[in-house]
């Protein structure tokens, strides 16, 4: 059996995969995360919970409505972001003349309350979505074997990261948007409507995040906790990208789950903490992160 | 958003319409402090006027007042016919109003291709791309820099360059000359002349009085946060000696 550093190819490829997989939804979350700090400079404490109802909305719609994975993936984030954009106009703008503090307060406050409400009813054991039948079993590439579902995960998730890039970076509404981060004042100044800019930037950060829940469905257990354990680690990723770039941030997520990946392989007790010694190391090393401006 | 449309049908009947800009007993105010105190003063549609004054004599914080870019504000501001002390910031410039502030700023995240048609237009009859790049030839051979990039001089003309392309009639350009080399303020001096020509209404916050007083029809001085004296350009040549002390040239 072929070994790499001691270990047979096919665990490291296994561990590879699922190190990349893990870090293609570190790319999707902290990409939200980024584009709304942008904008709207609150730390949205909210995003694990965003995530978490994404997860919800395709299970309970499949159960209830009959909705397949395929729609949810469409659908879902239109609902979720939809909803996140009336949090925008109704809670979160009447506070944006505050301190940002505030906004991360009333994010988290939020996130506890979905989390609670869905607990209630649900309770935390978490439900199972089932894996779409084309995207059941998986590949034997001859050195390991690939499920295929995990194999889509990647894609899907990496083509909605460059959508995302190609809107921000390539487009006029990108270009807004960019701009509205720099100085929204003068954004207004030469007739831009910026409160409405920042709606449909919260919504669509919020419509990521519920994206990546959708495709997290039939990978993890559905529960209302699933986001906020995943959010510590992603706000980890943001702080060690920094906020400055569109692909920084999702180079850095797959970055991160591979290097969390591997370190399952060779290390595993480090697994759970190895991004937070990153981070550490980048906070000290580049405190504005590694693809971040420096200030 | 029919502003424009509204006032293209009020201009017949108005006789006011000669007056493309009126401020009123403008008082203005950043949180507690009280920085206008009763601004009055009048544009004439195709009029250059300048703003006067030492620094911290609400120049900068009139314009402003203007955009609804401070915290709040008393009086009246018509602009084109349309009283506009409760319209919301993005609906003023609509009114074809263009905006150069201070500070400039230009895009540090867009490049000068992208810096130059970020501004949404505001009404018709705006400079094409390349009527501007004619007026700016620096620009376009620097078009794909980063914003921030470009020299002092560049930026202030990318300022500038944008608000032609948005068909904005009237514009309110904040110490454009600050800090520029002489052949640069001679270069803004030709085309505030060619804008002009254009029928533009301009006014100008200025400190370089040298660059200002051969292209404005009126000069108004202002002082704690008041318009203290009008002078007109005929009136120029006797009162020199009187605005340079009391500009503290």
């Amino acid at each position: 059996m072929t070994m790499i550093f001691g270990v047979p190819l096919a665990v490291f490829m296994g561990q590879l995969t699922l190190g990349l997989v893990n870090g293609a939804f570190y790319a999707l979350l902290s990409l939200g995360l980024a584009v709304i700090f942008g904008l709207l400079k609150i730390v949205n404490f909210a995003h694990g919970a965003q995530y978490m109802l994404g997860a919800f909305a395709a299970l309970l719609g499949f159960r209830y409505l009959g909705i397949n994975y395929w729609l949810a993936l469409f659908l879902v984030p239109l609902v979720v972001g939809g909803f996140g954009m009336l949090m925008e106009r109704f809670l979160l703008r009447r506070i944006a003349h505050l301190d940002h503090l505030y906004g991360l307060l009333l994010t988290f406050g939020l996130a506890l309350i979905f989390e609670g409400t869905l607990v209630n009813f649900f309770g935390v054991s978490g439900a199972r979505y089932a894996t779409p039948e084309v995207l059941q079993g998986g590949l034997n590439l001859g050195f390991m074997f690939l499920p295929t579902y995990r194999a889509w995960v990647l894609v899907a998730a990496l083509a909605m990261c460059l959508f995302t890039w190609f809107m921000i970076e390539r487009t006029r509404l990108g270009a807004y948007l960019r701009a509205g981060t720099e100085n929204s004042q003068l954004m207004q100044a030469f007739g831009v409507n910026v409160p409405l800019l920042i709606t449909l930037t919260y919504g669509f950060g919020v419509a990521l995040a519920a994206f990546a829940g959708v495709l997290a469905a039939p990978l993890y257990p559905v529960s209302p906790t699933m986001g906020s354990s995943l959010l510590i680690v992603v706000f980890a990723v943001v702080v060690i990208g920094g906020m400055g770039s569109i692909l920084g941030a999702i180079l850095t997520g797959l970055g991160m789950g591979v290097i969390e990946g591997l370190t399952k392989v060779y290390y595993p007790e480090a697994s759970n903490t190895v991004i937070f010694l990153v981070m550490i190391l980048v906070l000290m090393l580049r405190p504005a992160g590694l693809f971040g401006k420096e200030a | 958003m029919n502003t424009a449309e509204a006032y293209e049908t009020n201009a017949a009947t108005d006789s006011q319409t000669l007056e493309m800009l009126r401020v009123n007993d403008l008082h203005a105010f950043y949180g507690e402090s009280h920085i206008l105190h009763g601004v009055n003063f009048d544009v004439k549609r195709g009029e250059l006027v300048t703003l006067l004054g030492r620094n911290g004599a609400g120049r900068s914080t009139t314009l402003k007042s203007i955009m609804n870019m401070v915290g709040r504000r008393t009086g009246s501001i018509v602009i084109n016919g349309n009283e506009t002390l409760r319209m919301k910031p993005h609906h003023i410039p609509r009114l074809g109003i263009g905006y150069c502030p201070e500070e400039r700023g230009i895009f540090a995240s867009l490049d000068v291709h992208e810096n130059l048609l970020l501004p949404p237009t505001v009404r018709s009859g705006g400079m094409s791309l390349d009527e501007i790049y004619d007026m700016f030839p620096n620009l376009y051979e620097r078009r794909k820099s980063q914003g921030t990039r470009l020299s002092g001089g560049e930026q202030q003309m990318l300022a500038m360059a944008r608000i032609l392309r948005t068909g904005a009639r009237l514009l309110l350009l904040d110490e454009i000359t600050e800090g520029l080399a002489p052949v640069i303020v001679q270069k803004l001096a030709e085309v505030l002349i060619q804008l002009k020509e254009r029928g533009m209404t301009i006014v100008l916050v200025e400190q370089n009085f040298r660059f200002a007083a051969p292209l404005a029809d009126r000069h108004f001085v202002m002082d704690h946060g008041q318009i203290v004296e009008e002078i007109t350009a005929a009136q120029l040549p006797s009162r020199r000696d009187h605005l340079n002390t009391m500009l503290g040239v």
